[in-house]
């Protein structure tokens, strides 16, 4: 056990935070959704151009080669600098790595160096209005017409779909086969008149997710990515990825929310009622759980090669201490956090999407307690 | 960085479990709940292991691990309710080595450390214990008090009580008696006290997760496993995060108390408010999982949830902690804005 960095570590944390204090890309700027994009894709480049985009990928496909360690010390000394996430997150996190393990040496070439320098972003063709949490029960299909697929159908929740060149798009191919077998895995071109995109007016006013219609898209064959049939073990894969690093970032921007409570309780003197400083100690507790048992989770991944069930925690943990820390601030801020358009206010009602994000609370404590637990699921039990 | 065992250590870890889970088992506890609270044969077995001292330092005839190595064996201690004297033996001898003087070191730690000797743990107000951790013959207690100070009592010049507690498997004492003061840094000993006892919770809390995960996968209502409900299982889910957040916080604070002392006071105050209330939380859901049986003596959840209480009082509350995390966090922030 030893919960310092080791040397190689800390020089890697020490090379970076040189770096991101010289090229640091500043305050985000007013304007357009589209504006700010182009800010992020900008920063992405910028990232790529000193080696720091690709941080956990392979130094054969552009990347750092980095450990898991590194790549979370990558995104939380990204989130203690201010500094906004890449551009094509989605592309970095999901699609480089499910291209790694499942795609032809073409589709490799063709895609990798794209998705790093953010000349292409990716978004991800998942979730349907049907299917959210069962994600196996979607319908948008896929038929096949010489060299190419049609697909018609709908997609939801699509981050960044407006801005996209790809789209990881699982479709039924086969729909006399079981749920989960009659799936396959393409990249979708975003950029034909089959494919509509609308943006999602969220709870928050802001619009960060898509609605995409499908209707006679076309895809040529060599876009599959796997097997015909293989789209729920790929789309596992990219799933897989979703959290590992993203958590690092998380946890750090809970823990600056958490910390600028800690400066105004004081600033106003809230922090002397005993009741307050009770609570705001709660919360630092559960950002230290939360932490602590990330770093044994990539110390896990590290001796065992794969995840331990501190994913489905951590994301449990961050998305309950995110909703506390918002709604507290609610309590000590009062107005600052209701009026329109403050900071407090855009937390206060972005929390509400963290234990829908990414996995549902109930669907998390499922898998929980199904797979860590080994408790009987219900639909096998009433069987 | 690595925030897991290492080899020796998974091996104390594999060595206990095994020893323990087949010399304490539910059926032994019971039987010794019965009769005050006390193994003997077990405790002679644990010393001749050497146990005790696994964290006194070899001059003191210990065995020169360290809190993390302690922490692994009350943790197995506290999953099996073991009726024996170690949680209050080691967390003494803790205290003493950190705290006291080189007389106090001399005069208590080798019979503390093999086991020859036992000690009492816990608070005292107005110089008077009233329930403290420890077996009717110990030697010697740590109290420590409400202005950051400890004591160490001789208890051959003290007034020592049996004091029979909600929590039967093992012995608590009430004391009252003079003593003299621990002349180091009794922050630092409370917090390895308490380090200790977050591991003893950590494994009660533990049990008391696997218990019921075994019970709701068995018991049956309208024909189905009761574990298949979301009710239950989510619940279970929520006693099996309790139990790793309590891992995490656990591990670290006696990582930094064998290597970083510096965090320590933050490391140790994070575990006292965690463990307790998770340890609280994940025993009282063990209850309320098992249904009726679950509140009857036949039952073993209850013992779990008897410690978990006892264990809540026994170094001070969590209101204090969590003040003095409050405290921690506005300096450091002080530090960084500077």
């Amino acid at each position: 056990m030893d919960l310092t960095f080791s040397n190689e570590e800390t020089a890697f944390r020490d090379e970076l935070r040189l770096w991101l204090a010289e090229n640091h890309p500043g305050d985000e700027p007013d304007g357009s959704e589209d504006k700010q994009f182009a800010w992020r894709q900008d920063w992405q480049r910028r990232l790529n151009d000193g080696g720091w985009a690709g941080v956990h990928w392979p130094v054969e496909y552009g990347g750092r080669g980095a450990t898991y360690t590194e790549s979370a010390i990558f995104f939380e000394e990204l989130g203690r600098a201010n500094s906004p996430l890449p551009a094509n997150g989605l592309g970095l996190v999901l699609g480089g790595p499910t291209l790694m393990a499942w795609g032809t040496e073409e589709q490799k070439e063709r895609y990798l160096p794209m998705i790093l320098s953010a000349e292409e972003i990716w978004c991800q063709g998942f979730s349907e209005p049907e299917a959210g949490s069962d994600l196996a029960s979607l319908k948008t299909t896929a038929v096949r017409d010489g060299d190419e697929w049609v697909v018609n159908g709908q997609k939801v929740w699509t981050s960044a779909a407006q801005w996209s060149k790809w789209c990881m798009l699982v479709a039924r191919t086969d729909p006399d086969l079981p749920k989960h077998k009659g799936l396959t895995y393409f990249l979708m071109d975003m950029d034909q008149p089959g494919v509509q995109v609308r943006p999602l007016k969220q709870m928050t006013g802001g619009s960060e997710f898509n609605e995409l219609f499908l209707e006679d898209a076309r895809i040529p064959h060599e876009n599959i990515v796997g097997s015909e049939g293989d789209g729920w073990k790929v789309a596992m894969t990219t799933l897989m990825n979703e959290r590992s690093g993203l958590a690092f970032f998380l946890q750090v921007r809970s823990r600056q929310l958490l910390d600028d409570l800690f400066r105004h309780a004081r600033e106003s003197g809230q922090i002397d009622d005993p009741l307050v400083a009770d609570k705001l100690a709660r919360l630092h507790a559960k950002a230290e759980v939360l932490r602590l048992t990330a770093y044994r989770g990539l110390t896990q991944i590290e001796t065992y090669g794969q995840p331990g069930p501190e994913s489905a925690l951590t994301k449990l943990m961050w998305s309950e201490l995110n909703q506390d820390i918002t709604q507290f601030a609610a309590d000590l801020l009062g107005p600052q956090a209701l009026r329109d358009g403050t900071e407090w206010s855009y937390e206060l009602m972005r929390a509400r999407g963290n234990t829908i994000e990414g996995g549902t609370t109930e669907v998390l404590k499922n898998i929980v307690a199904e797979r860590v637990l080994g408790l009987p699921r219900l639909k096998a039990a009433a069987q | 960085m690595r925030f897991g065992f290492d080899e020796d250590q998974i091996e104390i870890q594999r060595t206990a479990s095994g020893l323990l889970e087949a010399r304490s088992t539910l059926e032994q506890v019971r039987i010794h709940a019965d009769e005050g609270g006390d193994d003997r044969a077990l405790w002679t077995e644990l010393c001749e292991l050497g146990w005790p001292g696994i964290a006194v330092s070899e001059q003191y005839g210990g065995q020169g691990y360290g809190s993390v190595e302690l922490a692994i064996l009350l943790e197995q201690a506290g999953r099996t309710m073991t009726s024996v004297p170690l949680f209050s033996t080691a967390a003494a001898a803790l205290a003493i080595e950190s705290a006291g003087s080189d007389e106090q070191r001399d005069r208590w730690l080798p019979g503390l450390a093999s086991g020859e000797t036992t000690a009492a743990v816990g608070t005292a107000g107005n110089g008077r214990a009233e329930i403290v951790a420890g077996r009717v013959d110990a030697s010697v207690a740590v109290l420590f008090d409400d202005e950051g100070g400890a004591r160490l009592i001789d208890l051959a010049d003290a007034l020592v009580e049996p004091t029979a507690t909600i929590d039967p498997t093992r012995s608590y004492l009430a004391i009252q008696g003079p003593g003299d003061d621990l002349p180091g840094d009794t922050d630092a000993a409370l917090d390895r006290a308490r380090v200790a006892l977050a591991a003893e919770l950590t494994g009660v809390a533990s049990r008391a997760t696997e218990l019921t995960v075994a019970y709701v996968k068995d018991r049956k209502q309208f024909g189905t496993p009761i574990g298949a409900y979301q009710a239950v299982s989510h619940r279970c889910a929520s006693m099996f995060l309790a139990v790793e957040s309590s891992r995490s916080v656990t591990y670290h604070a006696a990582w930094a108390a064998d290597a970083a002392p510096d965090r320590l006071s933050e490391a140790a105050a994070v575990a006292h408010t965690v463990v307790i209330d998770a340890s609280r939380e994940a025993t009282c859901s063990a209850i309320q999982a098992h249904g009726g049986i679950g509140f009857t003596w036949e039952a073993d959840p209850h013992w779990f949830y008897k410690r978990a209480q006892i264990g809540a009082y026994l170094l001070g509350g969590t209101t204090e902690a969590r003040a003095q995390l409050a405290d921690l966090v506005s300096e450091r922030l002080d530090d960084q804005d500077d």
